[in-house]
């Protein structure tokens, strides 16, 4: 079995800051962590090859420095990482970004033949979830989304059993490999890495792809060229234009802020009495 | 949300199209249904599809994909209560149930034949994932989880505005030499329009020769959720909902309580779940659900984009929090600067003399 699993390296949203005043991004100081869904991909990923057997080759696009993803990765226990980094990608959309990496999960298929490519079910900067469906349509593979378990594989039979998130309920899907799998957050527990892995990943090579080596075909198809949206502005949400009442509160009588709280509710805003008089309990 | 116009005009892009892409009009939106039922965005998609159609001029169309039966004709019929002038009927009993792979065929196809400049999913599990394969097949553009869309006067362009960078600030996105435009939105994000049985439209039919032995993928089995375990946030009149400004797992036992006198949903922010305070269907926000409430209780949130686009269409927002430079100030209705752990039983004691139920003393 070959698996690849696609990472992104994002910046750690819990920490992003906009400037109150010129409402940009700002970025010092944010930590960059593996996609916290990606995560789930590569337990998958790992869990198969404890089980089976085979090779994880873990690979990303993304500038040199997302490179401690991909060492992160192998400290979990991938076996391979592939950067795929060049400047004509920057820029891309989620069509771009999918024509690459695309692109080289088709040429890492002509050193070993890939069965599996697990994604995260988005990531937490886009949160798109486009990336894993245009991998899979460009590379004509079976589609899995926000699968929660893997059933069973069957290298021989070339079959893969899932349960598959949907709207009201769970889809058992059966499919051939290969196939591409995104995974649902909380699918699995991810493992910590162990000492021998740790240092394996600090002396691994992280290959690095170019265009090239990526066996990109058509160069008019990535990056910023190659993307169909582009962002025309970006900006900050508006104040409603009166700020929010504020009753107050004396931490010595929480008790009184809260009955003029309801005092105003019930006088000013109808369907919220309304609301209230319908769970009234009869008396 | 609604945009403010910015301080300095921005450097507009000219889009200018292909000669073969002149010929895409109209707007299509994709009803989803399985099982027999409509999920209520596609309906909620429509109001919109309606206003965009009519700003552009064009027909507004629906496109119902299934098995052939009364089921999927009634489905046509409903299109057109609901603003649709045309309806694409895909009737074939591949298309029975959800699968990626002949779902995306039969789109695909009738959007090659037939050219939309727009087409509208909803943000469900279905919609995204077929939205993703057939923006690909057809190497266009898609936005997803869209919170306004609009259309610039001048070149007749879809705005498609969403929150980005982790929902920290909202951005407008436009498709360039490329149709259709699509994208994808929540449900409850958009309002729902008030059928006209009265109206009528045209059903064309598409033929979308698929072949069941052709399909690789065999859905085995499908397994209902039970009804009781899952929240109903999206419909809850009142929802309270917890933040990283609780402070600890166990003060989220606070909101329970509230929300137990109130018979209100429990929601939280992605930091709450992420934190494990609570369980991932729970989550009000850009990743998680969109609610509408009449009153919406929000204790130790901050009001950061991903999260206040889920549930700013609330009629009232009570926000709570410690900090009074918190930014759900600026858009909640009514606003306690004071810590969860006393306002929270406070405000369960007053609701719970209010309404006449028994005042328990949380420890």
């Amino acid at each position: 079995m070959h698996i690849v699993v696609c990472i992104k390296q994002v910046p750690d949203s819990a920490h992003i800051r906009v400037h109150p005043v010129t409402n940009t991004i700002m970025r010092q100081g944010v930590p960059a962590i593996i996609n916290p869904y990606d995560l789930f991909a590569i337990e998958a990923a790992l869990r198969l090859k404890d089980r089976l057997g085979g090779h994880v080759t873990v690979m990303s696009m993304g500038p040199t420095q997302a490179e401690p993803a991909l060492r992160k990765a192998i400290s979990l226990g991938c076996d391979d990482a592939i950067l795929v980094t060049d400047r004509v990608f920057a820029g891309a959309d989620t069509l771009a970004t999918s024509y690459v990496l695309a692109s080289a999960i088709r040429t890492l298929g002509q050193e070993r033949p890939v069965d599996l490519v697990f994604t995260g079910k988005q990531t937490i900067d886009g949160d798109t979830a486009q990336v894993g469906p245009g991998i899979a349509r460009r590379l004509d593979m079976q589609l899995l989304t926000y699968v929660s378990r893997i059933v069973e594989v069957d290298p021989a039979k070339r079959s893969i059993v899932v349960e598959r998130r949907a709207e009201g309920g769970v889809q058992v899907l059966q499919t051939a490999l290969p196939a591409l799998v995104t995974m649902l957050e909380g699918s699995n527990e991810v493992r910590f890495a162990s000492t021998p892995d740790m240092f394996r990943a600090v002396r691994a090579t992280v290959r690095h792809w170019d265009r090239n080596d990526a066996g990109i075909e058509d160069i008019k198809q990535v990056g910023l060229k190659g993307s169909p949206t582009i962002v025309s502005r970006v900006f900050g949400p508006t104040p409603r234009a009166e700020k929010a009442r504020q009753v107050p509160f004396d931490p010595a009588d929480p008790d009184s802020t809260a009955a003029s709280l309801l005092e105003q509710l019930l006088a000013d805003v109808p369907k919220v009495r309304k609301e209230l008089e319908q769970r009234r309990s009869p008396s | 949300m609604t945009a403010t116009p910015p301080a300095k005009p921005i450097k507009k892009r000219k889009i200018k199209l292909d000669e073969h892409l002149l010929a895409y009009r109209g707007v299509w939106v994709f009803i989803e249904n399985e099982r027999g039922h409509v999920h209520p965005v596609s309906w909620e998609l429509m109001g919109q599809g309606r206003q965009l159609a009519e700003q552009l001029q064009v027909e507004l169309c629906a496109v119902v994909m299934g098995a052939p039966g009364a089921e999927l004709d009634a489905l046509c019929e409903s299109a057109f209560h609901y603003g649709a002038d045309r309806c694409y009927r895909v009737a074939s009993p591949v298309l029975r149930l959800y699968r990626n792979e002949p779902f995306t065929q039969a789109l695909t196809g009738l959007v090659n034949a037939h050219k939309p400049e727009i087409l509208l999913l909803g943000a469900t599990a279905l919609g995204r994932d077929l939205a993703g394969s057939v923006a690909t097949t057809l190497k266009t553009g898609l936005t997803a989880d869209c919170t306004e869309l609009a259309i610039d006067p001048e070149d007749r362009c879809l705005l498609s505005t969403r929150p980005t960078f982790g929902g920290s600030l909202l951005c407008t996105i436009v498709t360039l030499n490329y149709r259709p435009q699509m994208a994808t939105v929540r449900h409850r994000v958009m309002p729902m329009p008030e059928p006209q049985p009265e109206r009528r439209g045209l059903i064309v039919d598409f033929d979308p020769g698929l072949v069941e032995d052709n399909v690789v993928t065999r859905l085995l089995e499908f397994l209902p959720d039970s009804q009781d375990n899952t929240p109903h946030l999206p419909y809850a009149e009142i929802v309270v909902s917890g933040g990283k400004g609780l402070g600890k797992a166990e003060n989220f036992r606070l909101v329970w309580a509230l929300a137990d006198v109130l018979g209100a949903e429990v929601g939280a922010t992605r930091a709450a779940i992420h934190a494990g305070w609570i369980s991932a269907d729970r989550q009000v926000g850009q990743t998680g659900k969109t609610v509408r409430p009449a009153l919406y209780i929000a204790a130790g949130i901050s009001g950061a984009i991903q999260h206040r686009v889920g549930m700013e269409a609330s009629d009232c927002i009570i926000a709570i929090n410690s900090d009074p430079n918190a930014p759900i100030f600026d858009f909640a209705h009514y606003g306690i600067v004071g810590d969860c752990v006393q306002v929270l039983p406070a405000l369960t004691r007053a609701f719970a003399r209010h309404l006449g139920k028994p005042v328990k003393e949380i420890a």
